[in-house]
Parts: C-alpha cells; structure tokens; sequence
C-alpha cells in the first residue's frame, strides 16, 4: 500500500482544535447531567406511582375493549417476585399493545431526574450538548484521518479519540433506539473525558503517517473491532460497577441500614448521634440508587453486553494474528499485547463459563467481570506505556 | 401488578423431572464412589471433568500467562538477546528463574500442564456431550410437567372451545413457529433452538483445531535467517543461510528449494515534526525462482506486511541497514580487500556499528604476515560535532552519511577454525594503530581515503549500499489454526445468541364445562424473551380459544383491587424512608 507522505497541517491542526471543542462541551453536558441528579432528588418517589397507575391505566383500557385478545405471562423473578408481561391484540386492528408491570424485587427507578421538571430539562439539555459534542468529536477523528489520508488509528492518542467516541456514540443510539438509557449518560460522559484528557495529556502525537508495520487493510479491521469491543467492555463494566452498588444499597435497607431517616426515628447509634455528614451522605446514596434502575437490570445489561462483544472479541484476536502472520511471519508470539489479549479473553470466557455453568450469578459473577475488565483494562494502557513489545509503535 | 394467580407469590420451583435442564452440562459428582482404586479414578476423572474444574484450569490458565508478559522470553523475536541482557542485570534471581522455567513460559512445565489439563477436561466433558446431544435429537422434547401454572413463566385463562381443537391449534401453531412440537396425553411439548447447544459444541470442539494447528506448527515448521546486500542473492539451503532453526519434521535436508536476490531497497523516514525519524516506508524489490529452474526468474516486491511465497516458504522483510563499501590497500599500494560490509543499526536513527576484516593483507611494514581488522560506525546522518553524544546518527536517511572506522593489525583469529561473528572484531590477538599517542580515528565521507599511519597503506570509503534482512519461515498449520478460529466465532455467536427454550401447553376439559388452558415456557433466566415468546403464542392461540366473558371480567375487577394491595410492598417505597414500607400498611 503506498501512502501520500504528506500532512495537511491545517486539517491536523482543525482536528486538534475539534477534539478540545470536544471536551469542552462534553464537560458542559457532565455539569448539565449532574444539575439533572441534583434537582432529580425532589421527587423521585412521585413519578414512580405516576408510572405505575399509567401502566394500570393501559391494561384496564384494554380490557374495556371487548374484542380484545389479552394475555397475562407471569414470569418468576430470580429474588421470589414476579414480573407479569401482558399482552393485548385489539381485534381487527391487529395492534399489539405491550404492558409490562414489574415485580417487587426487580423495580427500576424512574431515572435521574425523577419528576422534577428542571431536572428533567437539564437531563434533556445535556443529551443535546452530547450530541453536539459528539458531532466536533467524529468531526476532530475525521479531519485527523482526511490530514494524513488513512484511517484514524495510528497511535494510543488516536485509538483512545476513536474509543471515546464509540462509547458516546453507542449511548446516544440506544438512548435514540427509546430505551430508557438517560441514567448512563453520567457514567459514559465521564468516562468519555476521562479517556481524552488521558488522550490529549499523556498520549498526545502529532498527526503523521505511519511506520510501514502499520501500512495493511488489517488496520482498519483488526483495529476497529478492538476499539468497538473496549468501548463495549467499558459499558459493562459500568453495568457491573453499578449493580454492585445498587446490589449493596439493597442489602442495606434490607438490613435496616437507613431506617434512621425515617422522620422520626432515633438519629443516633450507640449513643452516639449520626453526623451531619453521615446523614447527607446516607440521603444521597438512597435518592441516588431509587432512581436507578434495579440491581438485575444492571446485572442482566453487563452480561448481555460482555456476552454479545466475547464473539467479537474473539475475532479481533484471530484478526490480529491474521495480520501478524502477515507482518511478522508468526501469527502468534506471545508478544505482551498478544498474551494480554489472550488473558482478556480467557478472563470473560471464565466469567461467560461461570455464568452459563457454575450458575454463578449476582456477585461473584460480578467480581470475574471486573478482574476480566481490569486485565483489558491492563491491556490497552498498561502493555502500552510499561511493557515493550512488537505493539510499541511512533508516539508510543 | 396485575397477578391474576396467587400460587406465583412463592419462587415457582420448575418441575424437575420434566423440565430437565436445558443445558446438557455434566452433574456435578459429590464424592468417590464405590471402593478402592478404581472408585477414585473414577472420581478424578469426574472431577477433572466438572465444571468447577473447568473454571478454575481456566482461571489459573490466564494467570499463568501473565509472567511471560513480563519477563522477556527466549521465545519472543529477538528474545534470546532480551533474556540474556535482563540476567546480566539481575544477576541473584535469573538462576532461580530460569529454573522456574520463567523466560520460557510458553513452553514450560506448568504452564503445559495448566492446558493439557484444560484440553483433557474439556474432551471429557465436552465428546459426552455431544453423544447425549445426538440421543436428544432423536427423541421427542420432554413431556409436559403436571402443573404448568409451577413453571417460571406461564399464563392461563378459560375459554369455551373443544380441549382437543385448543392442543392441536397449540401443535400447530408450535409448529408454525419452527418448534419441534409433540402432541401426546392431552398436551403439547414442544422445544427449539437446538442450534445452541450445536453452537456451542463446536465452539468447544473447534478449540480442538486450534490447538492442533499450534501444536502442528511448532512440529513442523522451520525459520531461516538471510541478510544480503543489494545485488546479492543466494540458494534456500543450510549453507548459504545465515541461520536456521528447525524442528522435529523440518530440518535442514527440507528446506524448501529458491533462489532469492535482493535487487535494490528503498527506504522513506518522516522529515520533520515530532515522529521525524520514524519509518513511512520500506520495500526490497528482488528477482526469485522456484526449484532449480532459473529460466523461471521473475520480479517481485517483498514489504513489511506483504511477504512473497516461494514454495511452501514465506519470505518476510524484518530488518534493513546499509553496508559502507570499502577498498584497503596495503602499504606496496595493492587492494587487499574490496567490498560491502553490512554494519547492524543500534538505534532509530540507524546509528550502524560493524567490521571490516581483512584476512589476506599479506606483509605487514614490519615484514612479517599480519592481518587488519577495522572496527567503526555508519552514520546515515553524521552530526558536525561528536562532543558529548559520541558517534551518533541524528536521522536513519542519508542524508549526510559517515564512517568512522578504528584500525587494528596482528591476528584476526580467523585462522583457528572456530566460528566467528562476523559483525564483532576479537581484539585479544590485535593491536590498535596508534597516531602521535591516540588510538588511530578516522571520519570519512563517501569517496575519502583515509591514509593509515606506520605505512599500513589507506582506506578507502568508496560509498555505500542498503541492505535488508529476510526471515524465511516455513510454517503449516496455519489453516488448521484459522479453520479452528473461524469454526470457533460461529460456534460462539450460536451458543450465545441463541436460545435454546421449551414450551408445553395443556387443554384441559374441566368437570363444570368449559376448558382450562395452560402455558408455560422454560428458557436460560437470562432472557426476557421466552415470556414474549409465550405471549405472543397465546395471543395467536386465542384464536381458536377465546377467552371466556368471565375471565375478561375478573381481570377488569382485578385491578382495583391490585393498586391496593398490599403485595407489592416495594413499589410504594419512598426514597426518603425506604425501609418503612411495613409501617405504612
Ligand atoms: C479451553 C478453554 C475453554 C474456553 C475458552 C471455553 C469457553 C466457553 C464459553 C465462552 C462459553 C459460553 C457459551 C455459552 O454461554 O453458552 C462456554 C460454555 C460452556 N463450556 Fe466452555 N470453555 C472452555 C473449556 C471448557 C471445559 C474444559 C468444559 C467442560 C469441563 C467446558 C464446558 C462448557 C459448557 C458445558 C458450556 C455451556 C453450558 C451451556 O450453556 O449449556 N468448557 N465455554
């Protein structure tokens, strides 16, 4: 493959500008989503008997009509309550209308903002600054790519733009797709900025061409699945980190944990009474966690995405030794990059096999996923920075 | 909230004898059965064979991958340098390591024994398997449980209709929807998505290709090493390759028959910015033939990612570099020596270190025989000043190539029969030329000669040629492995896609008239999907079983009834007082 060698320094120099634009309106929307958590905190528990009497309300239309087909599935839920899912065929229209009302254990928040209208705005104001943010960021990745004529992913400082970016970009379309996905945007705007102001500080190079290694078709797929399927793992391991925490808040009231914010109750423990600090702390984490969704949503939501991503994963390795075989002459070295992959993928396909087989579900589970995150994790910034190998290329 | 049965308070427990489980995992074993030695194999063999096993060999296999990406490997390129480099500077622990077997992890004790464990497991569990997959293929899907309301997912209702239309309606409508449906006993059993457990077999099995490949690979394949200059070219055999590392079935005598020559290289750095220096782009450009044939000469390119195929042998471009071309003269002004001597870079910047040796000099200015040697550097492009830094290239072109070349005379050693490196001079029999009491030193740039002092005649740098380095590997398997690869993504995406699922439905004529329908669905927990599933069945099955005017009636005065209840004690929950749900009652 031969490559115009030169660099269109304006292009590089837009793009530059694009990502920073970026970060800029990224951090506006993190401000915009955390003003949302913070007015949401007035009102959760309204929106969600709100909530409950529409669904009702549903069912009951549906019944009136009385040509309609109906049918009520109850599924048993893994705590011992039960989900019912009903279903209804108006005659002659053919529609089916899907209500579905949630058993006691597995009930899901209304999200951050709760009833609250400004919350709800300033939710709905941050999406918009992601979507805007989103579009200066593809904007930085392609005028990066157009400066040196090849795909953006030469170098970490590009893989990590192009992984930030499927991450937001994966959000918006789900949050587009109508599922109730809002409550991520915290956690992946987060996450997003965190990932280019390591970019940006630590790995920035100056857009070039690159060393003849990288010169192959190989790049464009081995390189892509990889960011696709971190951007996956990423979003999992906040599922998981998530579920831990609500799993635990559950646990908690279960034990009577915050019974002291009952108006009323006894403020103290032991004699000795709870601090201000306790107390605020203990009423943000339970207006936090009755807005997010319940525990095995989250538990259910990590495994899809790391069992869905595993397959892809797979290929991205097979892709890779494609390509080294191509390169190097050997389609596996045990190059730090190569093991780290490979321990990565040994690490899901234990937590796959745990789930699938030992019937480990909940937590134990949860701690596999995130021992199998951490060597990803390990994988993309560790092997980079500390380890040498054939995987160190210009700009580190 | 709109339960219309009461008995789904409790987890409904599945009805195990005929809801088997719809994985065909292997049940765990409890303890050693039966008496003496063979109740213990047995009980080994089953254990090595578990699941848990399972977990933990593969646990352990990714933690014991994990030195090796640390500590170099002899098995890595360029590893034998790398380990020997690490023991020199941890002198006290590299015994016990090398003992532990850890620069070679791949290939060591433990670590075999960790997969070989994996792989005997996994036969074991995984051959059973798939017999007791044949045999449910072949038999019918398991029987309806006696009380499908038990079941985890389920929905009933009443209607009107003949018990016997409802279940053949069931049957077909199964059927419709690509179920494989029994109808027997007044019930329909029905069952799909066997592609799973097919999946997930051969995920399992294709594991078996991989590590065949690998394991064909590292019994048959051989790797040769070549460096030449432009214009040389040389015959695929032991002796004219400057390396070769054979295994058990390739060894020397199988070397696969070409001729290659290296016509010219072209190299292309990045000229400014923060990557100045980097590589952008190297291409050799030789003239091959298969066999012995040469009539069949033909041209070709060989670049980084682009290896040419000769035979059953790929050549790859690895390493490139230039040879300085040098004549030296003796002191009656005869040339004793002519020619390209590669010099092996150091760094980035092709800072290129070598030797010329000059075996044949004849007499030396004292009379007696004496051989030269000359030690030095290449620098592609030499800095003005060499203060401070020493000899250093400031950028791998050339664009302002040196050489700088010490001289030694006595004996090179060549003589003794031993095998030298040809890029390293032994200085134990040689004296360096001295000039006015400095070691004799010279710069010289493309054309210099270079006068040797005590009338040991001069040196010539006559310019300069690139060279490239080749790694010819001869290596089968290879499709086995990316088979075994392949095979392995489908069988994944079946086994994680797909669902395997049953669903039963009962028509029952009841005593006071009427008939009492029932579903229910068995899936992975995982899903949400079976209760759509069942949903949509009985929504189509109401076709022919419309729901009794009763039915309609109890779930209209059923929900008032519900936004009440008292069931539901979470939904009321207050995030201010969560844990109070009891007390409002
Ligand atoms: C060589 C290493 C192994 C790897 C990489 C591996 C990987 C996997 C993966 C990714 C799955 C998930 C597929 C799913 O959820 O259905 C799976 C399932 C499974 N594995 Fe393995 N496995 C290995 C070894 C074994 C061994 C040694 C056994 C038996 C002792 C085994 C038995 C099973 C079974 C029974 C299932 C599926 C259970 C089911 O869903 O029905 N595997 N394996």
């Amino acid at each position: 493959m031969q490559l115009a060698s030169a660099v269109d320094p304006q292009l590089a120099d837009l793009s530059n500008k694009l990502i920073y634009s970026a970060m800029v309106v990224y951090t506006l929307a993190m401000f915009a989503h955390m003003i949302e958590w913070t007015f949401g905190s007035r009102g959760a528990v309204a929106v969600r008997s709100t909530e409950q009497s529409v669904s009702l309300a549903e069912t009951v239309a549906a019944a009136d009509t009385k040509a309609a087909k109906k049918v009520t599935v109850t599924v048993a839920g893994a705590g011992g309550g039960t989900t019912t899912l009903t279903r209804t065929a108006v005659a002659g229209e053919g529609a089916t209308v899907v209500t579905s009302g949630r058993g006691a254990d597995e009930e899901d928040g209304p999200g951050a903002a709760g009833t609250n209208e400004k919350a709800d705005l300033a939710g709905r104001i941050a999406v918009s600054l992601t979507v805007l943010a989103l579009l200066l960021h593809g904007g930085g990745i392609v005028a990066r790519g157009l400066s040196v004529s090849r795909w953006p992913w030469g170098n970490m400082y590009e893989f990590s733009c192009a992984f930030a970016f499927a991450m937001t970009g994966a959000y918006l379309v789900l949050l587009g797709a109508k599922k109730k996905v809002r409550w991520l945007g915290l956690p992946v705007v987060l996450a997003v900025l965190l990932t280019l102001g390591i970019a940006t500080t630590v790995l920035y190079t100056d857009s070039e061409q690159l060393v003849p290694a990288l010169h192959s078709p190989w790049l464009a797929i081995h390189v892509s699945t990889a960011i696709f399927c971190g951007g996956a793992f990423y979003a999992a391991f906040i599922a998981t980190l998530l579920y831990l925490f609500q799993d635990s808040y559950r646990k908690r009231v279960d034990a009577g944990k915050y019974d002291f914010l009952r108006p009323g109750a006894v403020r103290s423990h032991d004699g000795q009474k709870y601090s201000q600090v306790r107390i605020l702390m203990a009423r943000v984490r339970v207006s936090v966690c009755n807005r997010l969704p319940a525990a095995s949503t989250f538990d259910k939501l990590s495994y899809r995405v790391n069992a869905l991503v595993f397959p892809l994963w797979t290929f991205t390795i097979i892709a890779g030794a494609i390509w080294a075989e191509a390169a190097w002459g050997k389609y596996w070295e045990w190059d730090p990059k190569e093991t780290w992959s490979f321990i990565t993928w040994v690490a899901y396909a234990c937590y796959l096999h745990a789930r699938a087989t030992a019937g480990w579900k909940g937590r134990k589970a949860a701690y596999l996923a995130l021992a199998a995150f951490a060597c990803w994790l390990f994988n993309y910034y560790g092997v980079n920075i500390f380890v040498t190998g054939k995987h160190s290329y210009a700009g580190i | 909230m709109s339960n219309t049965t009461t008995e789904t308070e409790q987890p409904p427990a599945p009805d195990d004898s005929a809801a088997e489980r719809l994985s065909t995992a292997p049940v765990e074993s409890e303890g050693p059965t039966g008496i003496g030695a063979f109740g213990w194999a047995r009980w080994m063999w089953r254990q090595l064979t578990s699941m848990r096993v399972a977990l933990i060999l593969l646990f352990l296999l990714s933690l014991a991958a994990i030195p090796g990406s640390l500590i170099p490997q002899y098995q890595n390129g360029q590893g034998q340098l790398k380990v020997e480099a690490w023991k020199a500077q941890h002198s006290t622990v590299a015994p016990i390591y090398e003992k532990l077997q850890l620069f070679d992890v791949y290939s060591s004790v433990w670590f075999s024994a960790i997969y070989i464990l994996l792989f005997v497991s996994l036969a074991g569990c995984i051959v059973p398997r798939t017999w007791q997959f044949v045999g449910v293929l072949r038999s019918q899907p398991p029987a309806a449980p006696r009380n499908l309301t038990r079941m985890p997912v389920h929905a009933a209702w009443r209607t009107e209709a003949d018990a016997d239309k409802v279940n053949a309606a069931a049957h077909r409508l199964l059927r419709k929807r690509g179920f494989r449906a029994h109808l027997s006993g007044g019930a329909v059993a029905a069952e799909k998505g066997y592609l799973r457990e097919v999946g997930n077999l051969l995920f399992h099995l294709s594991l078996f290709a991989l590590l065949g490949g690998f394991a064909w690979a590292s019994l048959a394949s051989g790797t040769g090493g070549k460096l030449m200059v432009q214009g040389e070219g040389y015959s695929n055999t032991i002796t004219q390759l400057d390396d070769f590392n054979g295994t058990r079935f390739y060894g020397s005598q199988d070397l696969d028959p070409f001729y290659l020559k290296l016509d010219s290289f072209t190299s292309k750095f990045q000229t400014k910015g923060d990557q100045i220096g980097a590589a952008r782009q190297f291409t050799a450009n030789v003239e091959y033939y298969e066999g012995s044939d040469e009539s069949k000469l033909k041209k070709s390119t060989i670049e980084v990612n682009h290896p040419l195929e000769i035979g059953g042998s790929k050549v790859y471009l690895i390493g490139h570099g230039y040879a300085p071309v040098v004549t030296v003269k003796n002191g009656k002004g005869d040339v004793v020596y002519r020619g390209a001597v590669p010099f092996l870079p150091q760094d980035g910047n092709l800072t290129s270190t070598g030797v010329v040796k000059v075996s044949d000099y004849g007499v030396g200015p004292d009379g007696n025989k004496t051989q030269m040697g000359f030690s030095g550097f290449f620098l592609p492009t030499a800095p003005l000043s060499f203060e401070g830094t020493g000899p250093r290239s400031l950028f791998p072109g050339d664009a302002d190539p040196e050489l700088v070349l010490n001289a030694f005379a006595g004996d090179l050693g060549t003589d003794s029969g031993l095998p030298q490196n040809v890029y390293q001079l032994n200085t134990r029999k040689l004296t360096q030329l001295t000039q006015d009491g400095q070691p004799a030193k010279a710069r010289l740039k493309p054309g210099q000669a270079w006068e040797l002092p005590d009338g040991y005649g001069s040196v010539t740098f006559e310019g300069y040629k690139q060279w490239a380095s080749f790694n010819v590997s001869h290596r089968p398997g290879n499709s086995i492995a990316l088979a075994g690869g392949v095979l392995a993504i489908l069988g994944l995406i079946g086994s994680l896609f797909i669902q395997r699922r049953r669903i039963w439905v009962r028509a029952v004529a009841l005593p006071g008239g009427g008939t009492q329908v029932e579903l229910a669905g068995l899936a992975r927990s995982e899903s949400a999907k079976i209760a759509e599933e069942l949903a949509e069945l009985a929504v189509d099955l109401q076709d022919d079983a419309p729901a009794s005017e009763d039915e309609d009636d109890n779930a209209e005065t059923d929900v008032p009834e519900e936004a009440g209840a008292p069931t539901a004690p979470e939904t009321s929950s207050d995030p201010e007082v969560p844990a109070d749900q009891n007390s409002k009652e």
